[in-house]
């Protein structure tokens, strides 16, 4: 008998108890992102395809061409390429070309990098019908961003 | 104005208006309170706050075809939905919404509610019995089985009301608890003494939730087993007027919940009494059945039964035995 009783006032406790926490969480603000109407801010450490950094200085890339990123990339999808102008030191960038079609996203090329030259980029909206789309010319797109 | 013909005329356009309008808008209500209950928005899109969503799926249900599968019962088939709906709306006729704002002031209005609200298991049971499938065949005899147990505790309910207020007249209950909520019959005191009528509202309550098919008793229609119930088989408008007579089910309970325990179109403080606080407290209970649903899982069907036959029965007549025994003795 003690068992039936126990059974409704347990019950009906925890009937209160759950109507308690909907009607708090009714009245919390709503987490839902509206994506298409509000585009979300990407924390620090999301990984997008790479893209160069730039120089806050000289406003073009820190990059001077060592070749360490095509090197370390274990699907060789870097491309990079620059020329020596008369009497300059280093040599300056002409082409990096990311072929994302096959970046894992490992992130060897950001590691190896000594001068900080490139960077995670922040951009996920990449869907595309045509496979070109995903051949990204960096040298570009610093210049476009500039 | 009582043998008028505008009479009819206008409480039936009105009556039809008010049951489309909750009809269409109490889904809207229900996604919009799952949505926030969840902590996502609900209906959004078409029009403001969503608004207008009852409207594009009323359109949208009336443009798909009505299909009637091989091998089902033609008739009942097609019967069934509209007797969903007939019940629900015709129920609206007895209830008194304020003073004089009743249909048809009949005697006996209680219980030609509670004939008809055994109607729309009726439909239930034939839609399901109709759709020659066999999880709106379980649908249906789970259905059956339910109503039958919360019947029982939900009438014996009514008589506690009925033998308190000595009236089955539904505006004659309503106007014994005028005055301010210490007259409502939830908290009613009669002949010096507490009567433990809160006990029967939450009764009553729970038997109009397992009544209307609402979570967590929605056994006939149990989505994640039987596929949709009794509702499987039926598209379009078919479908939408199950849906409707459900809505329409769930205000029906609330009016007569209102005016049985909550003091019909009393105001709580005895101050301007009218419809508004008819809807208010209409309303309140339909915000509290969108609660609920949103809030406890489905319960399983054999202690859905135990709740009515082993809780709830037992506790409604030792109710009525006490109040018939302070009513008298005291």
């Amino acid at each position: 008998m003690s068992e039936y009783w126990n059974d409704i006032f347990g019950g009906a406790k925890s009937l209160v108890v759950g109507l308690n926490i909907t009607v708090r969480e009714l009245f919390k603000p709503v987490i839902t992102e509206q994506y298409p109407h509000e585009v979300p801010v990407m924390k620090p450490r999301f990984r997008g395809h790479i893209e160069l950094t730039r120089n806050e200085e000289t406003g073009g890339a820190n990059c001077v061409v060592c070749g360490m990123c095509q090197r370390a990339c274990p699907s060789g999808c870097i491309t990079v390429d620059g020329v020596k102008p008369e009497g300059a030191k280093k040599k300056v960038l002409t082409t990096y070309t990311l072929d994302f079609t096959k970046c894992s996203l490992c992130g060897s090329c950001v590691e190896s990098c000594a001068f900080d030259a490139i960077q995670f980029s922040k951009d996920y909206n990449l869907a595309s019908t045509n496979k070109d789309d995903y051949i990204f010319d960096l040298v570009k797109r610093l210049e476009e961003k500039r | 104005m009582e043998t008028s013909i505008w009479r009819p005329i206008l409480f039936l356009v009105g009556i039809m208006a008010f049951a489309g309008v909750n009809a269409a808008w109490l889904g809207w209500c229900e996604r919009k309170g799952a949505g926030h209950i969840q902590r996502r928005i609900g209906p959004k899109e078409v029009g403001p706050y969503g608004l207008w969503q009852p409207l594009a799926d009323g359109i949208k249900l009336m443009t798909k075809q009505l299909l009637v599968p091989q091998g089902v019962d033609g008739i009942l088939f097609r019967v069934a939905p509209v007797l969903m709906m007939i019940p629900a709306i015709t129920s609206m006729v007895a209830i008194p919404f304020s003073e004089g704002l009743q249909a048809r002031a009949i005697d006996l209005s209680v219980l030609l509610i509670f004939a008809l609200a055994s109607i729309g298991m009726m439909a239930i049971l034939l839609g399901g019995w109709a759709s020659n499938n066999k999880y709106s065949l379980i649908s249906a005899a789970r259905s059956v089985s339910q109503n039958i147990a919360y019947e029982i505790p939900m009438l014996i309910t009514v008589i506690t009301i009925v033998m308190v207020s000595g009236s089955m007249n539904m505006e004659e209950i309503a106007k014994d608890q005028m005055g301010g909520f210490w007259h409502w019959n939830i908290f009613r005191v009669e002949n010096g003494t507490f009567l433990y009528m809160w006990i029967s509202f939450l009764i009553f309550f729970i038997c109009s939730v397992a009544e209307t098919n609402r979570a967590p008793f929605d056994m006939a229609e149990a989505e994640s087993e039987l596929v949709a119930g009794h509702m499987t088989e039926y598209s379009s408008m078919g479908f939408g007027l199950f849906m409707m007579g459900e809505y329409l089910n769930i205000v029906v309970g609330a009016c007569l919940t209102t005016v049985l325990f909550l003091g019909g179109w009393d105001c709580p403080l005895g101050l301007l009494p009218g419809v508004w606080w008819f809807l208010l407290k209409i309303y309140i209970l339909i915000f509290s059945f969108i609660w609920i649903r949103w809030t406890y899982p489905r319960t399983q069907i054999y202690k859905l039964l135990n709740l009515s036959w082993k809780v709830l029965i037992p506790f409604s007549l030792v109710n009525l035995l006490v109040t018939a025994v302070f009513l008298k003795v005291f």
